[in-house]
């Protein structure tokens, strides 16, 4: 304590300690600080007073303002009802018909259902809807599942191999990995598949492929590879391709019978969300 | 002078001996729990565990057995300081290279995604991240710099004998299973304390260590007063502790098996935990690093610390009020409101109290800002404390429930924890690495200037693009989440509002990468130094003795 000095360029005197070589000046408080650190208590216990603050036993104080999140909210999910107007109430009751014949009911099906589409459904089809490899492309004419307004809220609302008791399902085989086919007919098959949709092929694969096909794909692809939307199989013929259109690409489908899945929506979003979302894609596809 | 130590060696120590059984215990049950248990990943887990304690093993009775571990009473230790500034240069290196790797998977998650390794994900790496920074990089610099400080300013040896090597191994071995248990997909899902119930247990064994040795050099100490800087500290290592054992309290579903439970639920759990979470930012990234400013800035600067009083004030405050703060990390949730108004009103208090740090820091340069031109290394611990300044008003800002609707989980919040992390956090303990590494080494001084220069200018300006972007795509995001349709629904979708982000993200990447860029430049820096001859002159060890000596 007896080795206070001054500080020669501050002329404040240490605390009289020194540690390794550092000393401490014995300045006070700097004001300001001090001042706004109790006006920071200040302002904390003036807002103790008016919201909710301290807990007691059973209870807790509820504040001079009165204020209460859970009154807020109930009043903010009051105002957006309103805001949505009577279109959301007439949406519960309609038939996906009428709101599609309705031009004013439709406008509003289609703005709810860009909303539930843009944080459900763009994260696999994509924003626009026209989806990536393995995930279908909403906006073209093509449908695994049938594309009338009452399919596409069918698939919707039980999904594709979902956990949904009636979910839609199908399966293609794995001709390849479970050795159904030898791997020559498997690129025998793949020359007849690309031979389907009008582009040029190996001739004599094709020939050797054709009883295959019959035999193996025809059941669900059709004898003309026209696909069959009863059984969710693709048509062949067109230029659609879920897991590609190259060779390699339907080669190794042929391979694996890979299958994608689609979750359920029904419990997940309210029927006339679903109802909205169906008004919604319908109506950005070629729809039928 | 190992000669001499051998002559009198009448076998090891009892604290060594000690030691030596436990590795040897250890090592067995880690044996057993790997021959037994059913779960694949424990089974890993129980291998490192095995291997950690036999390569100990192995080591202890190479050195018992040459009389390694008898060391001078009358020196400081220092080896186990030098590990630690190793150790966390290394590990800031690797925790700072994920963080990059992250950064460009957010930015192009097309091309920097690897579905064939699942290790490789985001979920994996981000903990690996966070986890890695604080407590592999932040945490290796508390324990180097606390053991060099508490030394130097108490005038005595580390206690414990050979336990700091023990807090220091055992430490590494800590960060080692968090890492590879992140990415074999092991976590307990609670934001920095994702390590499993095992790991917890093994961090608590070497954390109370690390307090026993920190505390037994202060009782050993030969100076009538506690610096400011031990207090720190000591709140730090205290504090953690606490935090650490209750946010962690669990119940393995089987003592063979990694998955755990906690033993709250619901709001209590998410409470317990951001508790513990807003303290890690409070206690080990505030409170801890002070102990490193109050240490190494009045030491750099040769001026004394500007206020005593204020040290005092604020350091009491800090700890009182800090502790209330957590709540305010889960505004607008299940939590009961009155406790949000009591997170967000200690959170307004606490602004104070963290500017007292700043303000004792900075005014200790008065009469010798002319350094600050001169001296790189003074300029990185004042950027330090400049950040430091930022966001701690930064956050009392966004703990408001009004500005938190806006800011939370947007990218402001990861712009508020990097300038924290990389302004606070980074500079000041690359400030005080680049203080210690000549002291320890026995070198005059840095190996090259010039490079400190260019590890200041990039780094510096790596965070102020990495901060810069994030407000922008964080205030962007945050209205963009908001915004209605004149029908009534949401205007944007989640990923459009990602999508929005995309130059913001690059700019990040941008930053982060050259904040690593200037690590990478310390570290070829430091390793260049340690390579540079010493001062020959003086005998080995004496350059940190005279203190020490002249007290015995």
């Amino acid at each position: 304590m007896s080795n206070r000095e001054t500080d020669e360029h501050s002329g404040v005197e240490t605390t009289g300690h020194e540690w390794d070589g550092i000393r401490e000046l014995d300045n006070p408080l700097p004001r300001w600080w001090l001042y706004i650190f109790y006006g920071s208590i200040v302002i904390a216990v003036i807002y103790w007073v008016l919201m909710p603050s301290w807990p007691g036993i059973n209870s807790y104080a509820k504040g001079v303002l009165g204020q209460s999140d859970r009154v807020d909210v109930a009043r903010q999910l009051e105002a957006l009802n309103q805001q949505r107007g009577a279109e959301g109430a007439m949406l519960r009751t309609a038939s996906l018909e009428t709101i599609e014949a309705d031009p004013k009911l439709q406008a509003y099906a289609l703005a709810v259902g860009q909303s539930v589409f843009g944080d459900n459904c763009a994260t696999c089809h994509g924003v626009g809807g026209t989806g990536f490899k393995g995930y279908p492309n909403l906006r073209d004419d093509v449908w695994l599942w049938g594309g009338s307004l009452e399919e596409i809220q069918h698939t919707l609302q039980v999904g594709v191999r979902s956990d949904n008791p009636n979910t839609r399902q199908s399966q293609m085989p794995a001709f390849g990995r479970d050795q159904i086919l030898q791997p020559a007919q498997v690129d025998d098959l793949t020359e007849f598949v690309v031979a389907l949709s009008s582009r040029s092929a190996n001739v004599a694969a094709i020939k050797r492929a054709a009883p295959v096909y019959v035999a193996q794909c025809s059941a669900c692809h059709g004898p003309q590879g026209k696909g069959d939307i009863k059984q969710g199989a693709p048509d062949l013929t067109d230029a659609e391709w879920l897991y590609g259109a190259e060779r390699a690409d339907i080669r190794n489908q042929i391979w694996t019978g890979q299958g994608g899945v689609m979750p359920t929506w029904e419990g997940r979003l309210s029927p006339e969300t679903i109802k909205a979302l169906a008004v919604y894609i319908h109506a950005n596809a070629g729809g039928q | 002078m190992t000669q001499l130590s051998v002559q009198h060696d009448e076998g090891a120590p009892f604290d060594v001996v000690l030691l030596y059984i436990f590795t040897g215990v250890g090592a067995f049950a880690a044996l057993l729990a790997a021959a037994f248990t059913e779960d694949p990943l424990f089974r890993f887990h129980s291998y490192l565990f095995l291997v950690a304690f036999v390569l100990a093993a192995g080591v202890m009775t190479a050195g018992i057995g040459y009389g390694k571990f008898r060391s001078d009473p009358t020196r400081y230790s220092d080896g186990v300081i030098r590990a630690g500034v190793i150790a966390t240069m290394f590990w800031g290196v690797v925790a700072m290279l994920v963080g990059v790797v992250i950064a460009a998977q957010l930015t192009w998650p097309t091309i920097f995604y690897f579905p064939e390794a699942g290790w490789l994900n985001f979920g994996r790496l981000r903990p690996l991240h966070t986890s890695g920074v604080i407590f592999a990089f932040g945490g290796n610099a508390l324990i180097a710099t606390s053991f060099w400080v508490v030394q130097r300013t108490c005038r005595a040896r580390l206690g414990g004998g050979v336990a700091p090597w023990f807090v220091f191994w055992g430490y590494q071995l800590f960060i080692v299973l968090a890492a590879t248990g992140y990415l074999a997909g092991i976590t307990q899902s609670k934001e920095y304390a994702e390590p499993e119930w095992y790991v917890d247990l093994w961090l608590a064994v070497v954390w109370v260590a690390y307090l026993l040795v920190f505390l037994g050099t202060i009782w050993k100490r030969k100076e009538p007063h506690i610096y400011v800087a031990n207090w720190f500290y000591l709140a730090f290592i205290i504090t953690v502790a606490i935090l650490h054992i209750v946010n962690n309290l669990s119940l393995p579903v089987d003592l063979l098996h990694h998955r755990s439970y906690s033993v709250y639920a619901g709001v209590q759990d998410a409470l317990v935990q951001w508790w513990y979470g807003h303290n890690a930012v409070g206690f080990f990234l505030t409170a801890g690093f002070l102990g490193m400013m109050y240490y190494f800035v009045p030491k750099r600067a040769e001026r004394p610390v500007y206020s005593y009083r204020l040290s005092i004030v604020h350091f009491w405050s800090l700890i009182f009020i800090y502790i209330w703060a957590g709540p305010h990390h889960l505004h607008y949730t299940a939590l009961p409101q009155w406790t949000q108004t009591l997170g967000a009103t200690f959170s307004i208090m606490l602004w104070m109290p963290s500017w007292g740090g700043m303000i004792n820091g900075l005014m200790t340069l008065s009469g010798a800002w002319d350094k600050l031109r001169t001296d790189p290394v003074i300029r990185m611990m004042v950027v330090a404390l400049a950040f430091y300044g930022m966001s701690t008003f930064e956050g009392p800002l966004m703990s408001l429930r009004e500005v938190n609707a806006l800011s939370h989980y947007t990218d402001w919040t990861i712009g508020h924890v990097h300038s924290g992390a990389l302004g606070w956090v980074g500079f000041i303990s690359f400030g005080a690495v680049y203080c210690m590494v000549p002291w320890l080494w026995k070198k005059d001084r840095i190996y090259s200037n010039t490079l400190i220069e260019w590890h200041f200018w990039i780094a510096t300006t790596g965070i102020l693009l990495y901060i810069a972007a994030m407000w922008v795509s964080g205030i962007m995001e945050g209205l963009m989440w908001r915004e209605y349709t004149p029908q009534g629904f949401l205007a944007n979708s989640f990923v459009e509002t990602v999508a929005a982000k995309h130059i913001e993200n690059i700019i990040r990447t941008v930053g982060g990468l050259m904040y690593l860029s200037g690590t990478v430049i310390m570290s070829y820096n430091l390793w260049r130094t340690v390579r540079m001859p010493g001062h020959e002159a003086l005998p080995q060890g004496a350059a940190s003795l005279p203190a020490l000596a002249a007290a015995q």
